[in-house]
């Protein structure tokens, strides 16, 4: 173990570390416990220049306040309207793509992976332009299923090259048997690859669960108003109005990011494997 | 037709798994690169007829000055991004011990990942906030006089990029902590017992077992530090006067927002950046290409 394990030193430096610990996590999460404090600060609080101390009360009426003079509420719905389907659609079509690029050999098989994978890097702004008019002139423009149907073309890259590694860690020998005693090839992947592949599917549900709840640049180009905006838009288009109001600016961050990480901590194993996915070989 | 299925099974069912997954691909990814490159020639403003102008906006954008600031500071941004790798995995070794509750701890210094850079930039931004902001108290307390971060044009950049780093070292660290848990414990060992300890241990023994965490770190961060847009759009939205924005932030400017829709010049911004990223996408995918072939 590296580096050599604390217990094997001396008491007093055991003691000194289990102290730095907890001191370096509170350092490093200083922006987020004052905001989390700001937001249940009262107003008055910040009026009288009480922006570090104590609050002087717990003003949860923050979240009342921004939940019943703005559409927050709308926006967070908004942003589950455009999630869930993503999450869905681009773990499926990436079942099928990953099954295909690590079942089968064939010549163009590397450079379809490959293309997956570079496509998944590229600067979204290469692609805003013709994008945004391809979902004018489906007429989706400004609605959850053309920002929807782009995040799941977009996700396919990435949860492509994860479910091809995946699958292609699998015994190989299970598809031959399979193969040996005539097995149909979808009956190979529906009944003996995807019950395998179910720790790949929860971990890049939360990946893209993530990734798509905290877009920023996509519901900006493809969405405008505030029955389709996300949450993440939504909010930017709040602090817009929110000049210094601190306290309903933080408790909106708040709010904004709470989805993300209640499916962090609820699923933090599988959302762990997914991100260091090859950081081991 | 059954008999031709059967004899033909194998060859044709990967493009039939293919298809649907490609298809959308093909529309939303690979097709636009190219329609943007295109694009890039056009004198269009997203609504009525384009013109074709070859190559002016290209040469347009020689002359540009916003367009050097951009790249400036997008090379500013790729070089200090890089410290999210060294800082990672600092942090990861200072973690990675077994007192009580040390999962929980690893946890909650991998928070700030987990949030929308939009909410990172609204923190920051209270962070740097001129008169009541910590940073700006702590740099008072420090020097006796605060600086208003965000509104200072010669520090606003390296103060977005620090918003951008905490997020991105916390990543890191994710990934070398998954990387030193499954270092060899013999090799550590055989190394300790020939006397190797401290630096010594960690650049000649653990740093070349942490490769394959060390390649994906210096991925994401490479492709994080270019496609930075969220925090300068929240933050400064590109000022003061301009001195924020990265290509990426002024593409967009240029090709969407209220100081109007000119989708050629944008285009032609954006063909820059890919550009830039090919350059470090093509040396990825090589190594991943040569990894896959060797197998």
């Amino acid at each position: 173990m590296f580096p050599r394990p604390i217990t094997q030193l001396s008491a007093p430096i055991q003691t000194l570390y289990k102290i730095a610990v907890p001191v370096a996590l509170f350092l490093w999460l200083l922006p987020l416990l004052g905001v989390a404090l700001t937001s249940v600060r009262p107003a008055s609080d910040l009026a009288q220049g009480n922006y570090f101390g104590m609050p002087s009360a717990l003003a949860f009426e923050n979240y009342a306040l921004v939940f019943k003079n703005t559409p927050m509420l709308q926006y967070m719905l908004n942003s589950f309207w455009v999630t869930i389907p993503t999450v869905i659609g681009a773990i499926t079509l990436s079942c099928l793509t990953g099954f295909a690029l690590a079942i089968y050999r064939f010549p163009s098989n590397l450079i379809v992976f490959f293309m997956f994978v570079a496509g998944n890097f590229v600067p979204f702004q290469i692609l805003m332009v013709p994008v945004r008019d391809l979902t004018l002139s489906l007429g989706m423009y400004n609605t959850w299923y053309g920002l929807a149907l782009f995040h799941i073309a977009f996700q396919t890259g990435f949860c492509t090259l994860f479910m091809r590694n995946f699958i292609k860690s699998l015994p190989f020998e299970l598809i031959e048997a399979a193969r040996v005693e005539g097995v149909a090839e979808w009956r190979i992947f529906w009944f003996i690859v995807i019950p395998l592949m179910r720790p790949a599917i929860a971990a890049l549900s939360v990946l893209v669960f993530t990734f798509i709840w905290n877009d920023f640049f996509w519901a900006t180009v493809l969405t405008t108003s505030a029955a389709t905006q996300p949450v993440t838009a939504g909010l930017s288009s709040l602090n817009g109005q929110w000049i210094a109001q601190w306290h309903l600016v933080s408790a909106g961050s708040i709010l904004a990011a709470l989805p993300p990480v209640l499916m962090f901590f609820l699923m933090q194993r599988h959302f762990i494997a997914g991100l260091t996915l090859g950081a081991v070989k | 037709m059954s008999a031709l299925w059967k004899a033909n099974q194998r060859r044709i069912a990967p493009w039939l798994f293919l298809a649907p997954g490609l298809f959308m691909f093909m529309i939303y990814v690979i097709i636009p690169i190219f329609q943007s490159i295109w694009v890039s020639f056009y004198d269009w403003d997203g609504l009525g007829a384009a013109r074709w102008i070859g190559t002016a906006n290209y040469i347009e954008l020689v002359d540009d000055d916003a367009f050097y600031t951009s790249l400036k500071n997008n090379v500013i941004w790729l070089v200090l991004y890089m410290l999210a790798v060294p800082a990672g995995l600092m942090i990861a070794i200072f973690l990675n011990q077994t007192i009580s509750g040390m999962r929980l701890y690893k946890s909650l210094f991998f928070f700030p990942f987990v949030i929308s850079q939009v909410v990172v930039g609204l923190m920051f931004s209270w962070f740097y906030a001129p008169n009541f902001g910590l940073f700006y108290n702590l740099l008072e307390w420090l020097t006796g006089k605060g600086t208003a971060v965000l509104a200072d044009d010669r520090y606003v950049t390296y103060g977005i990029i620090a918003a951008g780093l905490w997020p991105q070292i916390a990543y890191v660290m994710i990934l070398y902590l998954t990387g030193l848990n499954n270092v060899a414990p013999d090799q550590v060992e055989a190394a300790r017992l020939d006397g190797a300890k401290g630096w010594r241990m960690l650049w000649y023994v653990i740093l070349p077992q942490l490769r394959p965490a060390t390649f994906i770190a210096v991925v994401v961060t490479v492709i994080g530090a270019l496609r930075s847009f969220d925090l300068v759009s929240i933050m400064t939205n590109g000022g003061p006067y301009g001195s924020s924005r990265v290509l990426s932030f002024y593409m967009y400017e240029q090709a969407l927002s209220e100081y109007g829709y000119r989708m050629g010049y944008g285009a032609a911004i954006a063909v820059v950046l890919f550009a830039i990223m090919m350059i470090f996408i093509s040396g990825f995918i090589w190594k991943m290409w040569r990894d896959e072939t060797e197998r």
